[in-house]
């Protein structure tokens, strides 16, 4: 087990006027080359969830493992957590200030200690993946585009080549192509060198075609957890949630009413169109008969 | 995030919480005129007792209340101890090159009360007035000086601006510290010079943004016709009620009671 959240509380200014209880009571176990996706309502408490599997916030009470150590005991080296745990934030163009491109993602290797040559190497790999062109590498990056600044800063990231990598929301802001270029990489990623991934996403269509589990959080609790499928068969629940299921679900429900045979449970397009195809050659060889 | 004072507004519902911004203003200055009035025990005794029915009125917890003493804890000590063994008088102790005497005693405790009592005392303002209606009434009480050309309005919508601002920067340079730490940046360790190096990642996207930030409002501001004010209507524009006349004539009559006491040296 990789990465395991021990009955943990999370609140923002705990002892003032503005307590706010963003998670509560999450127990949590995230296993070697998952795909994980998180969704949840605005303000459900997903980004305060990630921000605990590296480290950087300490949740108020319980306990967060990382390989079976306690993340917050005396003496864990919290730095080294973090270049294993890579972490991609909401809007992480904010992030960039180095003089070009290709300098600004080479901070995170730096700061692993490797040689200048195998930081550039590094650099150079992690940006080639993200799809920014070379001819941008020495140029400033708030020059870039807001799509290109994102990919920079995720370059940024994958450039410290995490053994889990979690992205907040990554896509949004892209445009149609990018975003799939953006969680096709991601599942390349994880297919190849086996890294764990948690996206956190709006989208349940993407949630659905690539993640192997899906988390929802609800007001601070964690809802559900089990498959994309699983998940999206509660789709009443998650309505009230203010969630949904992916729209294909929802054509294949109107189908089935309609006296279409269909497999109710489909989430991707793929998976619809199959089913669709397999239901309408059914029909017609009974309408024949 | 949640150590900046200077949003150290607390939401009650409280009478303090009610009165006109104008009214806090001016109390706050009667409040602090007062003190160095009185000059004797009896005195100070009286502007504690109405700093300490002003804090129950408050309904704000007293801790809140010595939080605002820690900023000035420092000066306070120094104040008092420059003026234990500095003051001329009567020795009562004497050791080494030191001597204190009665007169350094008395005026250090007075010096340490009358500094606690005016730091708290305008503390009780902050945190009953939003900063907004601070400024708001403050514009209001000095517009008698457009007469004179100063740029009331104008300086009044500064001030609100750099107040709206100061908890969006201080969360936005939370959340880039916290980016940059997960690119495995470090801020805690190193000697100085590290340490001034290792704030470039935090200070550059923080000035980037701050810049845009500025940008959009100056932007939003003239897209809705934004021109300065003359002219300029408030949606809540400030109306005194008859609670602020009655505090008005408490803080006249505390007025008239500490002058007395000057007076007569009581
Ligand atoms: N810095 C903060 N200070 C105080 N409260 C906060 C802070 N950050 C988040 N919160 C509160 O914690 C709760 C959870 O916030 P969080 O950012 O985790 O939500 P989210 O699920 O990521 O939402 P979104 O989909 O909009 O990104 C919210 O109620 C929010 O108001
Ligand atoms: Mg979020």
């Amino acid at each position: 087990m990789l990465i395991e959240l021990k009955n943990v509380c999370y609140t923002y200014g705990a002892g003032t006027v503005y307590e706010v209880s963003a998670l509560d009571g999450i127990d949590l176990q995230i296993h070697e080359g998952e795909f994980i996706g998180v969704i949840g309502q605005t303000g459900s408490g997903k980004s305060t969830l990630i921000q605990l599997f590296n480290g950087l916030m300490k949740p108020t009470t319980g306990q967060v493992f990382f390989a079976g150590k306690d993340i917050w005991a005396d003496g864990y080296d919290l730095r080294s957590l973090r270049t294993h745990v890579g972490l991609v934030f909401q809007y992480p163009e904010n992030q960039l200030f180095e003089s070009d491109v290709l300098k600004d993602v080479m901070f995170g290797p730096k700061n692993q200690g490797l040689t200048p040559g195998e930081c550039e190497e590094r650099a150079k790999e992690a940006l080639r993946q993200s799809g920014i062109a070379e001819e941008f590498y020495s140029v400033s990056p708030f020059e870039l585009s807001g799509g290109q600044k994102r990919r920079a800063a995720i370059a940024g990231v994958l450039a410290m080549d995490p053994e889990v990598l979690i992205l907040d929301e990554p896509t949004a802001g892209l445009d149609p192509a990018g975003r799939d270029e953006l969680l096709n990489l991601i599942k390349h990623l994880r297919d190849k060198r086996g890294i764990t991934v948690i996206l956190v996403s709006h989208s349940m269509e993407d949630v659905a075609q690539y993640a192997t589990r899906l988390l929802v959080v609800h007001e601070g609790k964690i809802a559900f957890d089990s498959s994309p499928k699983q998940v999206f068969s509660h789709y009443r629940e998650l309505e009230k949630m203010g969630l949904a299921a992916p729209q294909i679900t929802y054509i294949m429900h109107d189908l089935r009413e309609r006296g279409l045979r269909v497999d109710v449970t489909a989430t991707t397009v793929s998976e619809a169109k199959r089913s669709i195809l397999m239901a309408l050659s059914e029909h017609r060889s009974l309408s024949t008969d | 995030m949640g150590e900046i004072a200077l949003g150290q507004y607390y939401p009650s519902n409280s009478i303090l919480h009610k009165l006109d911004p104008r009214v806090k203003f001016i109390g706050t200055i009667v409040y602090i005129v007062s003190l160095f009035l009185v000059n004797t025990w009896i005195g100070y005794l009286f502007c504690a007792g109405f700093l300490i029915v002003m804090v129950i009125l408050s309904r704000v917890p007293f801790h809140f209340i010595l939080k605002s003493m820690k900023p000035v804890f420092f000066i306070l000590v120094i104040t008092m101890l420059f003026n234990l063994f500095l003051t001329p008088g009567e020795p009562v102790v004497k050791f080494w090159i030191f001597t204190i005497s009665d007169q350094g005693i008395s005026m250090a405790v007075r010096m340490g009360a009358r500094l606690t009592l005016l730091v708290m005392g305008s503390s009780i303002m902050t945190l009953t007035t939003t900063p907004n209606a601070l400024t708001d009434g403050m514009e209001r009480l000095f517009s008698f000086l457009k007469v004179i050309h100063v740029p009331v309005h104008e300086i009044s919508m500064m001030m609100s601006i750099a107040l709206r601002f100061i908890p969006i920067l201080a969360e936005e340079t939370d959340k880039i510290k916290k980016a940059q730490i997960a690119r495995g940046a470090d801020f805690e360790t190193g000697g100085l010079i590290r340490r001034l190096k290792s704030m470039v990642p935090l200070l550059v996207p923080l000035f980037v943004s701050a810049f845009r930030r500025a940008n959009d409002l100056a932007m939003a501001m003239e897209a809705r016709c934004y021109h300065g004010g003359d002219g300029r209507t408030q949606m809540k524009p400030l109306r005194y009620a008859g609670r602020d006349y009655a505090a008005y004539a408490i803080l006249a009559a505390y007025l008239a009671v500490c002058i007395v006491f000057c007076w007569r040296h009581l």
